[in-house]
């Protein structure tokens, strides 16, 4: 990037006629405009980030080492004594199996299905963008919103999911009582709002894929679903990866869902569904014991990483070491070969 | 252009198979809308009824303008507090995160390179790590209850930060940049004309994206705001407690306060449809 600047340039005639003392006084000012303004820019946002972001970050660790007094709003250090007690809290380890169980329920139906809509729009498609906006519509519906009325479609006595059973023929499911049916039920809502989104992201993946591929591909035999399967499959892969990890990060966060599945907001008579982070804000809001819930919200800050390495770890190497896969990757790479001539 | 050279797979204009299971995700996206609307056109003891019919009754306005009256909801003034909160937010998240973009991407400094990977670090920080020590300080500050403690902590977005660096970076020569040092323009000056400039598209979609999140936003205004001050996730909240189980008010109140996203959504879905394959192909 040039320093020395303005003044010796030809076409600010203005310039040229200032003396020499100013010459330097002018250039000097732009070495600092160049050296010292890119600050200015990021200072904005870091200082309402440090306040609002860092700051509650690092003070949160260190209010989980206390037992905090709610009157006098100070705390008294006691060490990991929080921590202790959370991990042998019964109703922690609840929540955890409930978390976990609602983000594999959510996830993994969600992850095919965007990527199988993702295909289909994908197709040569006659008003693509209707579709395209069609699949979006629930993501701009507020969770609480979903949550009122997919719980009144899940009702244990009256709901329509149950009438519909019955009307096959088949009995009740008690989706507010037994513990799976809740976590399918809430893992429902997630799924309805995040499915479209994740198949568009899926779909621009899937349309930055060279289509000699795909044609190669053709011209070697490979049927529409071979195709599918090793030639656009490998292809999204880092964006598929990228899916995982947001809804991840997302899906152990639950709270708005759960929180709203039924009147009384607990997680059910049982637990049932009680959320880790539900139990962060009954811990709170709840009982008003901020050390402990600022303990549990490492807690789940740790486990949000360390499923996040473990996720990450084990789709690398579950997409890569997959037979099919790695014959799909030599195949793409002659054909890529191919299509390169 | 590669879309043409499909036809020479032999695929053409897919089977209608493809068109008939894009019908059915389509009535699934849109079907809880109309159950909501089926429910909240009849009256308290329509979703006990053993034979429903699927023809919606003709109670709907008058549910709504119960729910819009109920004083315990707050309708208006949580309405009127979701856009004020929703606005503000996107404003600043958009100046602040193009500003701080345009120099990422493009301007030289000491510890930039650390600075943003800090900044893209925190974006996998969950919000729940931050809320207790936000909740004591807003009220020390005698701040819960208000709007205020609602907008500052999400005055910027780290997520906003990487957005616009990242499309700043691809969308705008380094050689512009330079050539307009050369010809004497000062630094902000280089940043109004050409960064803004260049920025444009996709500040207008980190603005629709932080409006929609903001708006559906429950877990931090939840904990912070009350009945009497609430922004609407946390007013149809309270649609669900206090034995409030008139499920045709229920569901009548929770399609009124999706109204203004849907709205929203016609005018500026393709938008966010463009935006998320955007973000996709860059992030």
């Amino acid at each position: 990037m040039s320093t020395t600047i303005a003044p010796q340039n030809g076409e600010s005639k203005e310039r040229i006629r200032q003396d020499r003392g100013q010459l330097t006084w002018r250039q000097r000012r732009g070495q600092w405009d160049v050296k010292y303004s890119p600050y200015l820019y990021v200072i904005p946002f870091f200082i309402v980030f440090g306040v609002t972001g860092l700051f509650p970050i690092i003070y949160t660790a260190f209010i989980s080492l206390q037992d905090w007094d709610l009157v006098r709003n100070t705390g008294e250090y006691i060490g990991f004594g929080q921590f202790d007690w959370i991990l042998h809290d019964r109703e922690f380890w609840i929540a955890l199996r409930n978390t976990f169980s609602i983000f594999l329920l959510s996830s993994v139906p969600q992850l095919i299905a965007a990527t199988v809509i993702a295909a289909m729009l994908d197709a040569n498609l006659r008003a693509k963008t209707f579709f395209r906006m069609g699949v979006l519509i629930p993501y701009v519906v507020a969770p609480v919103a979903v949550a009122l009325i997919f719980s009144n479609m899940f009702g244990d006595k009256y709901g329509l999911i149950n009438s519909v059973l019955n009307d096959m023929g088949l009995g009740s499911i008690l989706w507010h009582t037994d513990i799976i049916p809740s976590h399918i039920a809430i893992a429902t809502m997630v799924n309805f709002r995040w499915t479209g989104y994740n198949a568009l992201i899926l779909l621009a993946a899937m349309q930055a894929i060279p289509r000699d591929l795909y044609e190669a591909a053709a011209i070697d035999g490979a049927k529409a679903a071979r195709r599918f399967f090793s030639v656009t499959i490998p292809q999204i892969r880092p964006t598929m990866i990228f899916v995982i990890i947001t809804s991840t990060i997302g899906g152990l966060q639950i709270f708005d869902e759960p929180r709203m599945y039924d009147s009384t907001g607990t997680g059910g008579a049982n637990k049932q569904w009680l959320t880790i982070t539900m139990y962060l804000y009954n811990t709170g809001w709840g009982k008003f014991d901020f050390g402990r819930a600022a303990a549990v919200a490492w807690l789940l800050f740790l486990i949000i990483i360390t499923i996040t390495l473990v996720n990450n770890y084990l789709t690398r190497r579950f997409v890569s070491g997959d037979d099919a896969v790695k014959k799909a990757k030599k195949t793409s790479q002659r054909l890529s070969a191919k299509g390169g001539k | 252009m590669a879309r043409g050279s499909r036809t020479s797979i032999g695929v053409g204009r897919p089977s209608p198979l493809v068109y008939g299971l894009l019908a059915v995700v389509l009535m699934g996206s849109m079907f809880p809308f109309y159950w909501s609307f089926l429910i909240g056109s009849g009256n308290a003891s329509t979703i006990y009824s053993q034979n429903l019919s699927w023809w919606p009754g003709g109670n709907f306005i008058a549910n709504a303008t119960e729910v819009i009256n109920n004083p315990a909801v707050n309708f208006w003034k949580a309405l009127s507090n979701s856009i004020i909160v929703s606005t503000v937010t996107a404003a600043s998240t958009v100046i602040l995160s193009t500003l701080a973009g345009f120099a990422f991407a493009k301007l030289r400094f000491k510890g930039s390179g650390p600075l943003l990977v800090a900044v893209i670090a925190t974006m996998a920080v969950p919000i729940q790590l931050g809320v207790v020590p936000l909740y004591i300080a807003m009220s020390k500050l005698g701040w819960t209850g208000t709007l205020g403690a609602v907008i500052i902590p999400a005055l910027v977005s780290a997520f906003g930060v990487f957005w616009m660096t990242q499309y700043l970076s691809q969308s705008l020569p380094t050689e512009l940049i330079e050539a307009a040092r050369v010809d004497g323009c000062s630094m902000i000056r280089t940043f109004w004309h050409l960064g803004l400039t260049a920025a444009r598209p996709a500040a207008a979609m980190l603005a629709l994206f932080t409006f929609v999140t903001t708006w559906n936003n429950f877990f931090w205004p939840f904990i912070v705001l009350d009945q009497q001050n609430p922004t609407l996730p946390v007013a149809l909240s309270l649609l669900n407690a206090n034995y409030f189980v008139d499920y045709s008010l229920v569901l009548a109140g929770v399609l009124v306060a999706t109204v203004p996203l849907l709205l929203l959504f016609m005018f500026a879905g393709r938008q966010l449809v463009s935006g998320i394959m955007q973000g996709a192909v860059k992030g």
